[in-house]
């Protein structure tokens, strides 16, 4: 099958007004006879949901936790991009679309671009309507913060938990709905398959995770928004839940699957403690902008430290190496997030990592202090001011600025990062890959949506800070809403969809055949014995920098992991009741297919770009040596995968980017 | 180190439960209190027995599912935390530590540690919210001027997560601390003025039908809540309820 992006002609301004003009729209009056069914209740699901109900049509939304309110965009700390200008600082609708693609290192599809930061602005006037707390000026106005990559001030914020409260506005939305009987809400539901009836999405078979009852679900169209796969590396700033079960089940029956090797790992993240740990903590980047990133300079000094023989603040400014100061003097420590990584880890790699494990740099305050110290001694005219009250001084400001984060790190690590150096590594924090869907946000299955994370379009292979919650909303409030009309609009005489056909009987049996499976096969090791390991070759070989040799050893590993995991997997109690372990082997499962197929897109694809650097594909020599190094000439497309089974016959469909709107030029941060 | 741990069982919401002892041994210090609660797991996973059923999902503080009442107190011996952010440091080698879900009528248990939190729910449902239908022309948000003040207390009632420590701790199982805080929200903001009177009504009758204690003024809400919701949440529910009423 051959792709259709399906993006309206016209001028990139136009298109989407042009768009809405013409798409069919569903009678009001017959909008009651038609069910829609949404997977997961984040920003995405969660808005759409609400959205569909509020429209007239009949929503069934699932979610796996015990409330909506619990799906992990609540996590989100930064802020939520729009291109408002109300900062008057020369943003606009383009200069947005223009960083979006820019950061995405030139790999998403400009026309799906463009629509997102055109409705930015709908999504802040939205969530003000419905009473979430941004925060505000002294004027009563609402303020704006800067973050990476960008030169204007576009995030709105409501303190470092953004995302729980527009998840809490999606939320809200939703509960007006499920009181007037629009939305019928089923917590602790997981979806495990999607039915499809005559070449259509019609419906999802589900799990009660209470009763362990498998249930049959039908609706005229099926929208998943379950996030991102970023678990599949097992240690992750995902949610322990998180779970890519209901994008990879709809990619088994007809989705294609883009571009699964664009990852996005935060440079900032506590580093991990030792084998035992669960998830991985995310700091905000905003600590980048005052902190100093190193390591020592001499291996002697690393090994003292490590042996707790000596301290990070006795060594000397010239026994440092500050590596990003180093290789990249224009921008420092404010890289993007990619180059940040890969160059904690190239220290780490040469053995320069400074705690136990071996794996943690520098993020060092020290110089702020006494900046920030100088100039408020200058402010209060404190003459001659000794180096300790400039240092209190200036950790006054950046306890202001960062408090609540340094008092998080304290939490976690028993240190405290006023005194002495904060330790950071990088993490898995984002996936920009994930189902393919046209411009309408429908996958290659008729009738199949998905939104959010879980979709490709909007990242291309690098997501800017504050984008991801923009994304979500705005396909769940303003995109999804009007695509899925046009589509549904010829479902008006389809009737209600039996359950009792005999698609729902095969779909049903295949997952209990496999749940039973799980139950009864009493192997030998757990299922988290084989996440952990499906999550080290992960780390290890697709994990910061690839290379061909390392993605076709995962490859291989990947699959013998997988086979060992279906003959030794090991899952107690039974399936008619309550039981983690089992929701576990299933998504672990999943992963691990998931995984292989994931290598398999970094091999084919070499170049490097955005997140997914492959070391084959770096600049040989002058000032850019050993960056990064983009291939438009062969690789400015889309990987969709279409299954065939084993993963690594997936077969390739190429979604060719055209960039009529701005002009593709290589990243320099030198 | 090494524990003792005495862990509330039960099979399911009609199973008789009861207190059953484990041992864990070579707990880092450095481990989160979940964490200690995977390796107990793992230990039983490995010895072909169950492994003890709790929520949890974030595990950075901000999601609201976990949900143990450990050593008498919600989420813990720590204060303005989650019991996912709970550290083993905070215990001693030899402990014993006593691990119950979360306990009032109107959160009845599922299994283990997993409570029932839909009344919660159901009291949002009945109307935490604005109505307000989405659409591409609503008005600019900077038309509706919030004075900084009013946003940021607002910000500070909304932070809530819903977990039920409030309404664990309390000694008559209340919520209005829960309550409190979503009516607060909305309260100090204009937009949700339109809907003030039929809001906190609809959500105290429904907080009420539910179960869920009163409200005594020992404040045990305030100080075990992980995100310091203040009590004048409560206080202002009150009067939110009380000037509803009197209007009819």
């Amino acid at each position: 099958m051959a792709l259709d992006s399906k993006v309206p002609k016209g001028p990139i301004k136009d298109k989407w007004t042009d768009y809405k003009n013409k798409i069919d729209l569903v009678n009001p009056a017959n909008k009651r006879h038609i069910d829609v069914i949404v997977v997961g209740t984040g920003l995405a699901g969660g808005s759409a949901a609400a959205t569909l109900a509020e429209l007239g049509y009949n929503v069934k939304a699932f979610a796996y936790q015990d409330s909506p309110r619990r799906a992990h965009s609540i996590a989100a700390q930064g802020g939520i991009n729009a291109a408002k200008n109300y900062q008057g600082d020369g943003d606009s609708t383009y200069r947005l679309f223009y960083d979006t693609v820019k950061g995405g290192d030139y790999r998403s599809r400009e026309a799906n671009v463009y629509r997102l930061a055109e409705v930015s602005s709908n999504i802040i006037d939205q969530c003000v309507a419905q009473g979430v707390p941004f925060a505000r000026d002294y004027g009563g106005l609402l303020d704006n913060r800067s973050f990476g990559g960008v030169l204007v001030s576009r995030t709105f914020y409501a303190k470092g938990q953004t995302g729980q409260q527009l998840l809490l506005g999606a939320y809200s939305a939703m509960n007006r709905q499920i009181a007037r009987g629009k939305i019928e809400m089923f917590n602790r539901h997981e979806m495990l398959d999607v039915v499809i009836v005559d070449g259509k999405a019609r419906g999802i078979i589900a799990r009660n995770l209470i009763t362990g009852e498998i249930e049959r679900h039908s609706a005229h169209a099926v929208v998943v928004g379950s996030g991102g796969y970023g678990n599949v590396y097992f240690l992750s700033t995902n949610a322990m839940g998180s779970n890519a079960t209901a994008a990879w089940k709809i990619h088994k029956k007809g989705a294609y699957f883009a571009n699964p090797c664009y990852t996005q790992i935060h440079p900032t993240c506590i580093p991990r403690s030792g084998d035992y740990q669960s998830k991985l903590t995310l700091m905000s980047e905003s600590l980048r902008n005052d902190g100093r990133i190193w390591v020592p300079k001499n291996m002697e000094d690393v090994l003292a430290i490590r042996e707790g023989r000596k301290k990070p603040t006795e060594l000397s400014e010239d026994e440092r190496d500050y590596y990003l100061e180093r290789r990249y003097p224009a921008f420092g420590n404010l890289v993007p997030r990619d180059v940040a990584s890969r160059a904690a880890k190239e220290r780490c790699d040469a053995g320069y990592g400074v705690n136990a494990t071996g794996e943690a740099v520098y993020l060092d305050f020290a110089s702020a202090f006494e900046r920030y110290g100088k100039e408020q001694a200058k402010i209060h005219n404190i003459e001659n001011p000794s180096p300790a009250k400039i240092k209190e001084l200036g950790q006054a400001i950046v306890e202001a600025k960062y408090g609540n984060l340094f008092q998080m790190y304290e939490k976690i690590i028993d240190q405290n990062p006023y005194e002495t150096p904060m330790m950071i590594y990088p993490a898995v924090h984002y996936t920009m890959g994930g189902v393919w869907v046209d411009y309408n946000l429908m996958t290659t299955i008729p009738g199949c949506y998905c939104i959010g994370e879980a979709n490709f379009s909007d990242h291309g292979a690098n997501r800017l800070g504050a984008s991801a919650l923009m994304q979500g909303l705005a396909d769940g409030y303003f995109v999804l809403p009007y695509t899925i009309g046009d589509y549904l609009s010829d479902d008006i005489r389809t009737g209600k969809i039996p359950t009792d056909s005999k698609e729902f009987d095969e779909a049903e049996k295949e997952v209990t055949k496999r749940i039973n499976f799980f139950v009864n096969n009493k192997g030998t090791k757990s299922v988290d014995y084989f996440h952990k390991k499906l999550g080290k070759v992960m780390w290890d070989k697709a994990g910061m920098s690839r290379n061909a040799q390392g993605l076709t050893e995962a490859m291989a590993e990947i699959k013998a992991i997988r086979e060992e995991f279906w003959k030794e997997v090991y899952v107690p109690g039974t399936a008619d009741e309550m039981n983690p372990e089992l929701e576990k082997a299933g998504r672990v499962a999943d992963f691990l297919e998931l995984g292989e197929l994931f290598a398999k897109d970094a091999l084919m694809r070499n170049e490097s770009c955005g997140g997914h650097f492959r070391e084959e594909s770096a600049e040989l020599d002058g000032p850019q040596k050993g960056e990064a190094k983009r291939n438009d000439k062969d690789f400015a497309f889309v990987a969709a995968w279409e299954y065939k089974g084993e993963p690594a016959d997936a077969v390739l469909h190429k979604e060719e980017l055209e960039f009529k709107d701005i002009e593709l030029k290589q990243r320099s941060y030198k | 180190m090494n524990l003792t741990l005495k862990i509330w069982r039960q099979k399911d919401s009609k199973a008789k439960g009861q207190m059953v002892d484990y041992k864990v041994t070579e707990i880092s210090e450095h481990m989160s209190f979940l964490e200690m609660m995977d390796v107990l797991n793992e230990q039983l996973v490995n010895s072909g027995e169950e492994p003890v059923a709790f929520d949890h999902d974030c595990r950075e503080g901000i999601c609201g599912m976990c949900s143990m009442y450990i050593n008498g107190e919600a989420h813990g011996p720590d204060r303005g935390i989650t019991t996912c952010q709970l550290h083993m440091r905070m215990f001693n080698d030899g402990d014993t530590i006593t691990i119950e879900p979360f306990r009032a009528a109107a959160f009845p248990v599922i299994k283990d540690l997993v409570v029932d939190r839909m009344a919660f729910e159901r009291i949002q449902q009945a109307g935490g919210y604005i109505s307000v239908n989405t659409s591409g022309n609503t008005q600019d948000a900077n038309n509706i001027p919030i004075s900084k003040h009013a946003a940021d207390e607002a910000m500070d009632a909304a932070t809530c997560i819903g977990c039920g420590a409030c309404v664990a701790t309390c000694k008559n199982s209340s919520a209005m601390l829960f309550v409190g805080a979503k009516v607060s929200q909305y309260a100090l903001l204009p937009q949700g003025q339109v809907e003030a009177a039929d809001r906190v009504k609809n959500m105290v009758a429904q907080m009420d039908l539910e179960g869920f204690g009163n409200c005594t003024n020992t404040g045990a809400c305030e100080v075990e809540c992980p995100k310091g919701i203040s009590l004048e949440n409560i206080a202002r529910m009150n009067r939110e309820y009380l000037s509803a009423t009197l209007k009819g």
